[in-house]
């Protein structure tokens, strides 16, 4: 839905969430920020940057290295009712921390039956290109999305970049923001001023009635080139973003599936036991009976990321992929999809793969 | 601490022990069905850390709790109820013996998971800081949760902001069977809070005054702004790591050495001391114990006779 252009601007992801906590800060004395960097001249990717000279080193807490204490120091903080945004410069990192996280951020609400509340936010980015190898781009929400009593948010656009990270510190409980690290490049409308993405569940971003897609994260955003590729061959697909992995709402995906009969899902992760799979399955629970064709997972490959180029080219699910599956699924004739996937292809093919891409400058 | 404190230090280490051993008597009944780790044997500990301590203070607690919770004032029916896993407990039931908490009584959280209370103590203390209260927080943690990662990443985070916390290790040479020479060189506890540049010190776990010396210095140091302070108390766990028995006839350490702790029983000690002082004589001490067996018993019973929560509130509170 258009709104007013001028109360709206133009920015990257990572602005919008530099614009959210600036706004965050200023309303509530109760936030603040912690960990590894939040300080520091490059401030986290430019999501904190100038903000300690704002508002300071209580409420801009530079942290010693270590991730599992500053951690658990945010989490009694937020049982205290301080409302404490954690940051982890990597998911890899947050792995140190996963103790504090799973037994005491996740348990507190649930333990206490109700009084406790934990307003707790925790941005974890995922490392991607330029040969950041196995253990900086690895996308984990799945080790989130497993445990009750978090919310796992993975924001695909700049809006809701600023606006679910603005929701998820107004947000009463534990809530783990997964930030693609390509998307924080990612451009897009914004609203200005305290603008609130509801954390609501899964957003169509395109409408069709020939396949369901259910992508998340910056597999969104590939998604919606192949939405366009197809469109062109007369190919329109239902795509969802995900947004909100936990708690999973899929009334809205199933509803689309009993229309289209057939469902493909993208991982930013490993295929294998990623969202895509308790998608797949709550999809198949729901309208087995919608169903023409067996349902389709992309993501990645079963082994960890390498390092070199070389290597890494396979390593990702593409545009052209998604062309392809969704085509396929679609009963799309071979001709279109080839025209649909070498049309990506062609795109594609001036850019390194090792780097975001230049197309991505939304609005979405 | 004057008389009136020295007698209430003395009754709430009588009743925390009485309340352990009723707990020990009655767990054969089947009736409390979970995990107990009782801390007969270091009443003094607990109590001699919480005297000093105001009602806006917040302590965390371990799997240990029961003594550190009873000592803070958190609500004794609120506790069996909960051993219990009944409606009224604390948790409602959802987390038994050992996720005690009573947020009117400033008892934050119990965890049992080894250390994993330490940072959140510092995190009670920085709100505190942040919000300007002169308010501190207690970790309280076990001889064992200082060969964690966490302890030391929490010792030097406290330090650099001078957070108003206060480590308190309760040294009771045992991580379950695995005595402290076992797992640590041969070295005072105390002199990790050199390396972390806090101020450190050890007492007789078992005086309850000379620990509610030590917390009084440490407290007013937190309130000052001055940062905070590590503590360790050597006192000895009576029975076994988890559970009503006694387990020397395990071997994992031997009979004397338990006896010569048995010797130095922290209420027996007290009691002496305050005989001598003239703080309390026989009679008053058998009305103290009749009075706190009443109140035992009035919470035993009233948490049989409450009910268990309705099963359809199983998954409530998952989130806010």
């Amino acid at each position: 839905m258009p709104k007013p252009a001028s109360t709206e601007r133009q920015q990257s992801g990572a602005e919008g969430i530099r614009d959210a906590l600036d706004i965050a800060l200023e309303k509530n004395t109760s936030v603040f920020l912690i960990g590894e960097g939040v300080a520091d001249p490059k401030g986290i990717f430019g999501t904190t940057t100038g903000l300690i000279d704002k508002y300071g080193p209580q409420r801009v807490v530079e942290t010693p290295i270590a991730e599992n204490g500053f951690t658990g120091v945010a989490i009694g903080a937020a049982m205290m009712g301080q409302r404490p945004v954690v940051i982890h410069q990597r998911v890899e990192f947050a792995l140190l921390a996963m103790e504090q996280i799973v037994n005491n951020a996740a348990k507190t609400h649930y333990v206490s039956d109700g009084a406790h509340s934990l307003p707790l936010v925790v941005r974890l980015v995922v490392g991607r290109g330029w040969g950041q190898g196995p253990l900086h781009s690895q996308s984990l929400e799945t080790l989130f999305g497993y445990v009750p009593g978090l919310k796992v948010l993975m924001p695909a656009t700049a809006d809701d970049c600023k606006g679910m990270l603005l929701s998820a510190i107004e947000d009463n409980n534990p809530v783990i923001f997964l930030e693609h690290r390509w998307v924080h490049y990612v451009q897009g409308r914004v609203p200005t001023g305290y603008h609130l993405s509801p954390i609501d569940g899964p957003k169509r971003l395109w409408r069709g009635e020939k396949v369901t897609v259910v992508s998340s994260s910056y597999m969104t955003l590939e998604a919606i080139q192949a939405a366009r590729a197809l469109s062109e061959e007369g190919c329109e697909i239902d795509l969802f973003d995900l947004r909100v992995l936990r708690p999973l709402k899929l009334d809205d995906v199933i509803e689309s599936v009993r229309r289209t009969g057939r469902l493909l899902v993208v991982d930013t992760g490993w295929k294998i036991l990623g969202p895509g799979a308790e998608i797949v399955a709550q999809v198949v629970e729901g309208c087995f009976e919608a169903l023409k064709a067996p349902p389709q997972r992309l993501g990645l490959p079963d082994h960890p990321t390498p390092s070199s180029k070389s290597l890494a080219a396979a390593f990702y699910v593409r545009a052209e992929d998604i062309a392809i599956a969704a085509g396929a699924l679609a009963e799309l004739s071979r001709g279109s999809i080839e025209r649909a996937a070498s049309k990506l292809s062609a795109e594609r093919q001036s850019h390194p793969i090792d780097v975001p891409h230049p197309s991505f400058q939304g609005p979405f | 601490m004057n008389t009136t404190q020295r007698f209430e230090a003395y009754r709430a280490m009588l009743r925390i022990r009485r309340v352990e051993e009723t707990i020990a008597d009655r767990y054969s009944e089947q009736e409390m069905r979970c995990p107990v780790h009782l801390s007969i044997g270091q009443e003094a500990a607990a109590v001699g850390a919480c005297a000093p301590l105001r009602k806006q203070d917040v302590i965390v607690s371990n799997h240990r709790s029961h003594s550190h919770y009873l000592a803070k004032g958190g609500a004794l029916k609120s506790m069996i109820a909960e051993i219990y896993g009944r409606a009224s407990g604390c948790c409602g039931g959802r987390g038994g013996s050992m996720h005690l908490f009573d947020n009117e009584a400033g008892v934050l959280a119990s965890v049992p998971i080894v250390a994993s209370t330490i940072p959140l103590a510092v995190g009670a203390a920085m709100a505190f800081q942040q919000r300007g209260q002169d308010s501190l927080s207690v970790a309280f943690l076990g001889d064992g949760a200082t060969e964690e990662g966490v302890f030391h990443e929490s010792l030097n985070l406290a330090s650099l902001h001078r957070l108003p916390v206060v480590f308190f290790v309760e040294n009771n040479l045992y991580s379950v069977y695995t005595p402290l020479r076992e797992r640590q060189p041969d070295r005072d506890i105390a002199n990790y809070a050199l390396a972390h540049s806090l101020p450190c010190e050890s007492v007789d776990g078992n005086d309850v005054d000379l620990v509610e010396a030590a917390m009084k210095k440490a407290a007013d140091r937190a309130r000052a702004g001055d940062g905070p302070t590590l503590l360790v108390a050597d006192t000895y766990r009576w029975l076994e790591h988890c559970g009503p028995n006694f387990d020397n006839d395990l071997g994992y350490r031997t009979e004397e050495e338990y006896l010569q702790w048995r010797e130095r029983c922290p209420i027996d000690l007290y009691r002496s001391r305050l005989a001598e002082g003239g703080i309390i004589d026989a009679d008053q001490d058998r009305l103290l114990e009749k009075s706190i067996q009443s109140e035992i018993l009035e919470a035993f019973d009233l948490a049989k006779a409450s009910p268990f929560p309705d099963p359809l509130t199983v998954s409530q509170n998952v989130y806010a």
